[in-house]
């Protein structure tokens, strides 16, 4: 026999929990904002290496301080010989501004550097990826609501969604908290959360599903804990290997995905979180029972 | 669900070795037909430049606008017809007056759909070139939404053009040239790690005149004061053009030997020997402005008539800066500015240590994943791991004979993949282990297993490719690579999952049927 754990005891806890967790997001995203990287709030980003142990990040900064070009930010980046370098979008129509920098870092620091990586990104693209990277997650919480509609009932699709904007939101919270970096790949990782999350909740309510048909005097509180229960041991696998793969390429796959493993990992977290604790709750909540799932074959 | 026809699996097996040889292929240094697809990696992988452009089509349209109004006039005169007090306003609105008694008839021209010379009709976009409103009888006209993608897409067309010939000239290995929207072209350059030459290059417009300078210190109705491209002095410049860029043959950096220094020598075409000809006939001692983009470059005076079509332009060059003159001249001028809004350059070390650390990743995780599943199911886990490797290969294979572009953040999904591929596999081996408590018999627990999550992993797949769908038409670049890995792990995660691993089971299953506990 399976070791049952009584999850719905938990369920008002946790409700307040997240309930908080959600207005604390709200409050983050509100007053502190997110801090939008160059894709998204224009500008242009230097990934410099140095090759010569004597430059220093002030030495840098200092150089480029000299030459007005408008708010600068130098940042270590990964290892001790890598930086970043960003610029506000002002100086976005000179087409000579990169080689200008570079000009000016030789200059005063020797020839002891390289540039690995460039990014410029004008304001009206900018605005535009914004746009597009905000319609995208927009869509993608509209398409999963309609799937879920047509698979189950409005009811499972109301909790599924409450559960993404759960695992979005404090996500999204926790970034605005650590002033991490959004970028593109953090909106990918928004989505492949979105998909996660409805996945874990989907395996959920197709063993509510089935179990509402098979018991007809169990009420849906207890139910659901038995579904839970029955679909945990799956829950916690798949959770552990997308952690594993997470977790390596968080550790291993270099400066550029850390974000991105980051976000997805607490979103694998939550997402797995939300479909127990939050998901699950609201079926209880909207009374969902035998009938609900009846309605649905007779039609 | 555990029967398989001999047929069946012969399939499966053949499918699977096709693109586990496909998959190969990348690693196989050959040119011969099987193995010459190869995967591309992203400019963000082997390194490489990414310039988006955007054509400035205002003053073109203004341009175009202003054309038309003597075309209106000549038109409308043919039918006795005065038009006037033509007038342009900022947001490009052409108006114009007629008699009262006339209104009716310009109208009913502006709005005929055959053969209509002045106000073109598009059948396929069912539009004018032109809308327009009448007040009494004042008409406004405006190029229609159609009327400007015309505009904009022969623009886009020339500028592409244009440009293609001056990255080629640069000689950058495999540039990838190619429209995007209306107004904008997307150049890649492989390879190129400091793209600022491009750039200078492609941000000159290089529209050449030749022209006289004329005497005096103020604009009239019929010149404009003009700047030297040293900023040296300025002078009052004709507006009629002797000769512009289009006359040009070929242009060529070279020394001049008599005073050592860096000039562009030129060849014209008939046409334009001609004309300069004449010009330098008829103007000796005058002297000949050559203006590019508006800035003069040198006002040599002129001491002899020059008619072979051939000459110089002098103007403190240094060999680069002549040699770029040269190039820019053979490729023609640009139908419009372009300005370059979005720019993304990775050099090419860097390129390498994404791939390394992403392979890295991919095999860490992929060795973690692997030893998991090992531990949780004994020998279905090893069926499940045989299942990922060769899933592994599938998706690579599947990418490799599409010629998709493997970016970063696509390695980041294959290893996500990894990851979630399992899940399909767990959520059958869960259910079976269910399935077992309350059947005796294994085969049917298995079978009835596979059975009942069927939904559930269908279900459960079907939200991830969603949302890799959103991310393959709303993202750009990189990430639209990451949709991809994603979308197409999914095929391959379901094909592995029904057909190979279902095969592998219902093999061990079947050979070890009275073992008393199979899973």
């Amino acid at each position: 026999m399976i070791k049952k754990i009584y999850f719905n005891r938990f369920y008002k806890l946790f409700n307040i929990i997240s309930f908080i967790l959600i207005i604390l997001s709200i409050f983050l995203l509100l007053f502190k904002g997110l801090n939008f990287g160059v894709d998204f709030k224009g500008g242009t980003l230097i990934e410099l290496r140095t090759t010569d142990n004597s430059i220093k990040i002030s030495n840098i900064r200092d150089s480029l301080n000299q030459i007005n070009l408008g708010d600068v930010s130098v940042k270590k980046f990964g290892t001790d010989s890598d930086y970043l370098i960003k610029f506000e979008k002002k100086n976005f129509n000179d087409p000579n501004f990169i080689s200008k920098i570079k000009k000016k870092l030789s200059t005063s620091l020797g020839n002891g550097f390289e540039f690995r990586r460039v990014e410029n990104v004008g304001p009206k693209v900018s605005s535009e990826l914004l746009k597009s990277g905000i319609i995208a997650i927009g869509l993608s919480l509209v398409a999963m609501l309609i799937y879920i509609w047509i698979r189950f009932e409005w009811q499972f699709s109301l909790g599924a969604i409450v559960a993404l904007f759960h695992d979005v939101l404090i996500t999204l919270g926790i970034f605005s908290l650590l002033s991490l970096e959004i970028n593109l790949s953090i909106v990918a990782a928004v989505l492949t959360i979105v998909g996660y999350s409805m996945n874990d909740t989907v395996v959920i309510f197709d063993r509510v599903r089935e179990n509402l048909k098979k018991y007809s005097d169990i009420k849906i509180f207890e139910l659901t804990n038995i579904s839970i229960n029955e679909t945990l041991s799956r829950t916690i696998i798949t959770s552990a290997t997308t952690l594993l793969a997470l977790f390596s390429i968080f550790f291993f796959g270099g400066e550029i995905l850390k974000g991105f493993s980051f976000a997805m990992i607490l979103g694998v977290f939550f997402g797995t979180y939300s479909s127990i604790y939050i998901a699950n709750p609201i079926l209880v909540f909207l009374r969902v029972s035998q009938k609900t799932i009846l309605k649905e074959d007779k039609d | 669900m555990l029967y398989f026809s001999k047929i069946r699996i012969f399939l499966i097996t053949i499918f699977t070795l096709i693109f586990v040889l496909i998959f190969l292929s990348n690693f196989i240094k050959s040119d011969n037909l099987i193995f010459s697809k190869k995967i591309n990696l992203g400019l963000d992988l082997q390194g490489g430049s990414y310039l988006l452009l955007e054509i400035d089509t205002a003053p073109v349209i203004t341009q175009k606008l202003q054309n038309s109004i003597s075309e209106f006039k000549k038109f409308f005169k043919e039918k006795k017809i005065n038009l006037k007090n033509f007038k342009i306003n900022e947001d490009n609105t052409l108006f114009f007056e007629v008699n009262q008694d006339k209104v009716n008839q310009v109208k009913e021209i502006l709005e005929d759909k055959e053969d209509n010379f002045i106000n073109q009709y598009y059948p396929t976009y069912k539009s004018h070139k032109f809308v327009f409103s009448i007040e009494k009888n004042l008409f406004k006209l405006n190029f229609s939404k159609h009327g400007l993608v015309e505009i904009k897409n022969s623009l886009q067309d020339q500028a592409l053009e244009t440009i293609r010939r001056r990255v080629d000239e640069i000689g950058t290995n495999e540039p990838n040239i190619i429209k995007r929207g209306s107004d904008r072209i997307v150049v890649e350059l492989p390879g190129l790690d400091d793209p600022s030459r491009i750039k200078n290059l492609l941000g000159k417009t290089a529209n050449l005149t030749f022209r006289f300078i004329i005497k005096g210190s103020e604009e009239t109705f019929g010149s404009e004061k003009l700047e030297f491209e040293d900023g040296s002095e300025e002078a009052i410049v004709s507006k009629r053009i002797i000769m512009s860029g289009d006359n040009l043959l070929d242009a060529q950096p070279s020394m001049d030997t008599q005073n050592n220094e860096t000039v562009v020598t030129f060849n014209l075409d008939r046409v334009g020997a001609k004309r300069f000809g004449k010009a330098t006939s008829t103007g000796i001692g005058k002297r000949l402005a050559i203006v590019l983009d508006g800035k003069v470059i040198s006002a040599p005076v002129i001491r002899d008539a020059i008619v072979s079509g051939s000459g110089q332009i002098s103007g403190d060059f240094t060999f680069q800066s002549a040699t770029d003159l040269a190039l820019l001249l053979r490729s023609g001028a640009l139908p419009a500015p372009l300005n370059i809004i979005e720019e993304r350059t990775v050099g090419p070390d860097l390129g390498q240590d994404s791939i390394n650390a992403g392979v890295i990743a991919l095999a860490i995780g992929f060795v973690l994943v692997i030893c998991f599943m090992i531990f949780k199911y004994r020998i279905f886990g090893l069926i499940a791991n045989i299942t990922l490797i060769l899933n592994l290969f599938l998706l690579v294979g599947i990418l490799t004979l599409f010629q998709a572009t493997l970016t970063l953040p696509g390695i980041a999904g294959i290893i996500l993949t990894v990851g979630m591929a399992v899940d399909a596999n767990v959520l059958i081996f869960e259910r079976i282990k269910e399935e077992i408590k309350d059947e005796k018999n294994q085969l049917v627990a298995f079978d009835s297993g596979y059975e009942k999550s069927k939904t559930a992993v269908i279900d459960a797949n079907i939200t991830t490719l969603l949302a890799a769908i959103i991310l393959f038409f709303m993202g750009s670049g990189p990430v639209k690579g990451f949709s991809v890995t994603l979308g197409v792990g999914i095929f391959t995660t379901l094909f592995s999952v029904y057909f190979i691993a279902r095969l592998l089971t219902s093999i061990y299953v079947i050979k070890n049927k009275n073992k008393e506990k199979l899973i």
